[in-house]
């Protein structure tokens, strides 16, 4: 479901601009202190170069003049120093702040997107986009663009500077600026390339890793290790041999950048020492071009440099954009809300397909009175799942209205409508925090007895009060408490909402027959009285609902209760009996 | 780091003349200030225009040779840190091989993971920054320093103040910064948890209308990780500028005390502005040495994680070769008063089990939640030792096998149906590359996935993405049992792996097994009574104690906790009709 972003690269500069717009001050500060610092750098070779042609020889050495020339070059690297660091506090506000933003923005997103999308969309790159993206996009691009400036502003100055003491030299200086661009431009496609195929093949080998550490245990079982080490092996030695290309590659650019470096010095010593015997130059002027020199050629590679990484800048800055700028669930802030409910449901002509290509649920009809309790059977993939989704409006139906107390479910608040309904699925949820916590997710405001009793009702409260702080325990989704354990906290946080109406999807499938015959007995109570859809497997446990849906391949093939259904002998029937078959 | 120093043994050539190499480039460049001061106090004040050509042709023959030098050392360093890491990759892997479940248990997967892939990256470029800058940059500082000394003592003494200086405020800004980045680190590990968490648990969020609290949740996560940034950046950005004040000033000294030297006669002009030169290259350098700090800082926790895989011992090595004959006539699987516990000295997850189970039988293992089911059968094939008591596989002690041997005689189906990429033959072929096409189909025959497999457009040559992500997890569940009959195993174990099949499927897969596989020892966990309800004999597991044995009927007589667990799946009647049956 992953929208491609086609926009230009300006385009996705302009919207990220758009995020650092209310720190604009600081932004502002950032490229004035960047072109303070950067003169104040460039001025300091200069003030060095007038000191020195006044120390020409024995007797020949002018303090007075020396004096104020290095009070005022102190002076001038104090300046530079401050404004450099001011220039790093800012961009660093600056980058946090717009990280922060970009970050909170595209997790609020997923607050609004519609369903459709994270179930669609693979978990791991949707986290990859929150996390490693925006990190890719802070250090590159806004770091990138403070290099890209201060490196302009210094080669522009250096360039002036030059200019201004001496033309000739200058020139030399520009007629070897063409070398250390192509140096650093041919180097910066040759990484980009072998960094390209470096990242795809670790990529590759953390794929292998996650299925064969993942599943370690199979592995073992079937005594297939060397098998996965062949495996990884052949991926290791591609690795090496990208990996020794990428590295060399990319480690030329610093000789590469000295070398350049030092054929620009040696262009300024000879021409300018030639100039000097002529008297076009000073000794101290010639000090300057030399440190001008040494570090002329620095910003190209740095800028050269900065390209790979903004490119790939980019590429994160789209994958964010894409997930920030899809599209919302339609809004319903104008409807109903949803109050008092008596739990009349009605399902009238529905239409749904996850796919258009796969029709799955045609045509359906059902209607519950308020306090009934329906159950749905049917093979695995019938669609149970997507009435449940249907109900909640996690999706939307196709053709046909769902209603409840006659109010169609798109005319009332998806928030109203949600919580009128307590839902316990298959899989389970436990987010990081304490078991009171996770507890009293539906119900922020439960007190101390309300929340023992609900773990009571859901039989937590004996392996809770076994953990190492009790209710205090943090636990999470993956260490401490098993699948059954999970699934009866799960019970537990809706036995505490106490909605209106009930939505339980395989509610009891991970826990033990012992434990469910008790936690049954508890629904019992919660559901009397309220509307209630029950899915479960076990046949045993929907023996007593008022209607029983059997379905097949999206359609409701049977409705009736438990003894109609017996004796009308047919799909129900034969799942029923196939339970109880001698094999 | 002992153990990581051999990897880097088969590279000492490399290690060793890397360096060199690179010294030799930095030899260059510290001659380079001299010759030009040559130029000046020769060439230019004797206005000899020859000595300057020859002395600007020896600065571009010492730049080019040391582009040649520094090109050797860069590629030394690339196959070094390259070869470094893919052996290190290789043998960490097969160590992770190595290890049995109780210490990946306790690693957990993610993390051996990014110890395999990221850290052992990072460890790379430490190897890669070692050969190629560790010498070259404090050599420059040391060396300038040296250069100074020739050039004179007395002013030389500026460099010895200021190199302690710029060390103490690079060690006070790291060292404050530390700190800072760690926290950082772990704050955006809560990111990628809180997102992963609305993810997974998207439809539990919006049930309970919960998306406000979410979204608050995140923002103080990511305003925590933004004002830790920002402060950690505030320090860090001081360390470029004061640096540049300390070595700038120290240039203001240079060019004073220079100029009584040189009024006095004792130094040249040229000399005045090599020493300025010098100092300039010492605070290139000095970048570089901060980069180096960072770099190895994080690289010493890597290798230190790395390590701790190393080291860790499997605790389960078998034995060379297997001892003692197996004895066919002996019982297939005897536990003989077996207890287990997970860690040592916590509770027993397993207590005082002892039973025999005959070739050929079929055993059932019924029990709740966390009755120690999946652990009693993990002890067969020695994934776990036991704590106390022994068990034995046709009359021997498991730990007398080699784990080659036990492990082809058992074939385990997980309650996780775990495929691997790649096609559905080669999932098959995990027990034995000798595996036919014939062998295939009659396994899938068994195990109802013939079917389906046969309708797959390329049929055993399906390709089978990461996951299993193109299958149904009841094709799954079929197919890693498919794999299991395949391998022809003596004993075969299914942990409750049938638990995605329809009650109808499932029969028809137990009475084929039972058709097919008639030598075959069968162990059948399951929490479904009607699944085990045939086997010769059912264990009753509870709490970690074997509350029952015996035969379906021998067990509804008998045994309380087993009537209970059957009386929640049938119906009363049922269960009197199958109690009063036989009399």
């Amino acid at each position: 479901m992953s929208k491609k972003n086609n926009d230009s690269s300006f385009t996705v500069l302009a919207k990220l601009l758009r995020y650092t717009k209310p720190y604009t001050f600081y932004l502002v500060f950032t490229i004035i202190s960047a072109i303070v610092s950067a003169i104040a750098t460039l001025y300091a070779p200069v003030l060095i170069g007038e000191a020195v042609d006044f120390i020409i020889d024995i007797n020949n050495v002018n303090f007075e003049k020396i004096l104020p020339i290095i009070v005022k070059l102190a002076i001038v690297v104090l300046i530079g120093a401050g404004f450099q660091w001011f220039m790093g506090y800012c961009t660093n506000i600056l980058t946090q702040r717009t990280v922060r933003d970009l970050r909170t923005d595209a997790f609020n997103k997923l607050q609004r997107v519609p369903l459709r999308y994270i179930d669609s969309t693979p978990h791991g790159d949707i986290i990859g986009r929150v996390v490693a993206d925006i990190d890719t996009v802070s250090d590159g691009l806004l770091q990138g663009f403070q290099q890209i400036f201060t490196g302009s502003v210094t080669i522009i100055g250096t360039l002036c500077f030059m200019f201004s003491i001496n033309v000739g030299i200058a020139l030399v200086v520009i007629l070897i600026t063409p070398v250390s661009l192509l140096v650093a431009s041919t180097i910066a496609r040759l990484c980009s390339k072998k960094f390209k195929e470096q990242a795809a093949l670790r990529g590759q080998i953390t794929g292998l890793a996650e299925e064969y550490i993942g599943n370690q245990k199979v592995v073992k079982a079937f005594s297939r290790e060397e098998y996965s080490e062949e495996k990884f092996e052949e991926l290791n030695a591609k690795l090496y041999k990208v990996g020794v290309r990428a590295q060399f590659y990319s480690a030329l650019t610093n000789p590469s950048t000295r070398f350049v470096n030092g054929l620009v010095y040696a262009g300024v010593g000879i021409f300018g020492a030639l100039s000097a015997i002529g008297g076009g130059i000073t000794v101290g002027q010639l000090s300057a071009f030399l440190s001008y020199a040494n570090q002329y050629t620095k910003p190209f590679n740095e800028i050269s440099g900065v390209v790979t990484e903004l490119q790939s800048a980019f590429a994160s800055a789209r994958r964010i954009f894409a997930l920030t700028e899809s599209d919302d669930e339609i809004s319903d802030a104008d409807n109903k809300v949803l109050t008092d409910v008596d739990g009349n449901v009605k399902i009238d002509h529905v239409d749904f397909s996850y796919v258009p290509e796969r029709e799955l649920i045609k045509d359906l009809n059902l209607d519950v009175k308020s306090g009934q309790q329906i159950a749905i059977v049917g093979p695995t993939g019938c669609g149970k799942t997507t009435i449940i989704n249907l109900l909640m409006r996690f999706y939307d139906t196709d053709k046909g209205t769902i209603s409840v107390d006659g109010n169609n479910i798109k005319d009332v608040t998806r928030d109203s409508l949600r919580l009128s309904y307590g839902m316990v699925l298959q899989e389970t949820w436990i987010f990081e925090g304490t078991v009171r916590e996770n507890i009293a997710y539906g119900k922020q405001d439960a007190t101390e007895e309300e929340i023992v009793a609900a773990a009571k009702a859901a039989h937590c409260h004996s392996f809770i009060k076994r953990m190492k702080d009790g209710y205090d325990t943090i636990i999470s989704d993956n260490d401490g408490i098993s699948q059954g354990q999970k699934q009866l906290l799960c019970i537990a946080r809706v036995m505490l909402a106490m909605p209106p109406m009930l939505i339980l999807d395989e509610a009891t499938s991970s826990i033990d027959t012992k434990t469910e015959m008790k936690i049954q007995n508890a629904f019992a109570k919660m559901t009397k009285g309220k509307t209630s859809f029950i899915v479960a497997h076990r046949l045993s446990t929907i023996k007593n609902a008022d209607t029983i849906l059997v379905m097949d391949k999206g359609k409701i093939i049977e409705i009736g209760n438990h003894e109609q259904l017996l004796a009308k002998n047919g799909f129900y029937a034969e799942l029923y009996n196939s339970q109880f078959k001698k094999s | 780091m002992r153990k990581l120093v051999k990897y880097l043994k088969k590279y000492k050539k490399n290690v060793i003349l890397g360096p060199i190499f690179k010294l030799t480039e930095a030899v260059f460049e510290l001659i380079v200030p001299l010759v030009m001061a040559q130029i000046i106090d020769v060439g230019i004040a004797n206005k000899d225009s020859g000595y300057i050509w020859k002395m600007g042709g020896v600065l571009v023959l010492l730049g080019v040779c040391g582009l040649g030098f520094a090109l050797i050392c860069q590629y030394m360093a690339s196959v070094a840190s390259q070869g470094f890491g893919t052996e290190l990759r290789r043998d960490l892997y097969h160590h992770i091989n190595t290890l049995s479940h109780k210490e990946v248990d306790e690693f957990g997967t993610p993390s051996l993971i990014t110890r395999l892939t990221s850290d052992i990256n990072q460890l790379q470029v430490a190897v890669a920054m070692l050969i190629r800058l560790v010498v070259r940059a404090p050599f420059l500082v040391i060396g300038s320093t040296i250069m100074a000394f020739m050039i004179d003592v007395k002013l030389a003494l500026i460099f010895v103040i200021v190199i302690p200086l710029v060390a103490l405020v690079m060690w006070l800004v790291t060292t404050k910064t530390i700190p800072f980045f760690k926290s950082i680190q772990k704050k955006l590990d809560k990111t990628s948890l809180i997102t992963r968490e609305n993810l997974v648990g998207a439809r539990a969020v919006r049930a309970f209308s919960k998306q406000e609290y979410e979204k608050e949740r995140f923002k103080d996560n990511a305003e925590d990780i933004e004002k830790a940034a920002v402060r950690a950046g505030k320090i860090s950005a001081l360390l470029s500028p004061v640096n540049a004040i300390i070595l700038n000033l120290a240039i203001v000294a240079i060019i004073w005390f220079g100029g009584f030297s040189v009024n006095v006669g004792d130094l040249t002009q040229g000399q005045v502005i090599a020493l300025v030169n010098y100092m300039n290259q010492i605070l290139l350098a000095l970048v570089v040495v901060a980069n180096l700090v960072v770099i190895f800082t994080k690289s010493a926790a890597c290798a230190a994680r790395v390590n701790e895989v190393l080291d860790a011992k499997p605790s389960i090595v078998g034995k060379e070769t297997t001892e003692a004959n197996s004895n066919s006539s002996a019982p297939a699987v005897k536990f003989d008063d077996v207890s287990f516990s997970y860690h040592d000295n916590s509770e027993y997850a397993l207590e005082d089990i002892s039973f025999t189970a005959q070739k050929g039988q079929t055993i059932g293992i019924i029990g709740g939640t966390g009755s120690g089911k999946s652990t009693l059968i993990n002890l067969i094939p020695r994934f776990y030792d036991t704590s106390k008591g022994s068990v034995n596989v046709y009359g021997t002690d498991v730990r007398n096998y080699s784990l080659g041997d036990l492990r082809t005689k058992i074939a385990v189906v997980p309650q996780k149906a775990v495929l691997f990429s790649g096609t559905i033959r080669e999932n098959m072929k995990w027990g034995g590359d000798d595996i036919t096409d014939e062998q295939i189909w009659r396994a899938l025959k068994i195990s109802q996935a013939y079917e389906f497999v046969e309708k797959l457009e390329n049929g055993l040559d399906y390709e089978i993405l990461q996951g299993g992500k193109n299958l149904s997890g009841g094709q799954k569940q079929r197919l890693t049992i498919a794999r299991a009959i395949a391998a022809d195993p003596e004993i075969l174990i299914l942990d409750d792996s049938a638990s995605a099949l329809d009650f109808a499927t499932d029969a028809k897969l137990r009475t084929a097994i039972k058709e097919n596989c008639t030598n075959m020892t069968v162990f059948l966990i399951s929490q479904r009574a009607n699944t085990v309800k045939n086997a010769d004999q059912i264990i009753v597991l509870d709490d970690g104690k074997m509350v029952g044995i015996g035969t379906h009927k021998e067990l509804l007589q008998s045994c309380t906790d087993y009537c209970q667990i059957c009386l929640t799946q049938f119906s009363a009647e049922e269960l009197e009709k199958e109690i009063n049956g036989d009399e």
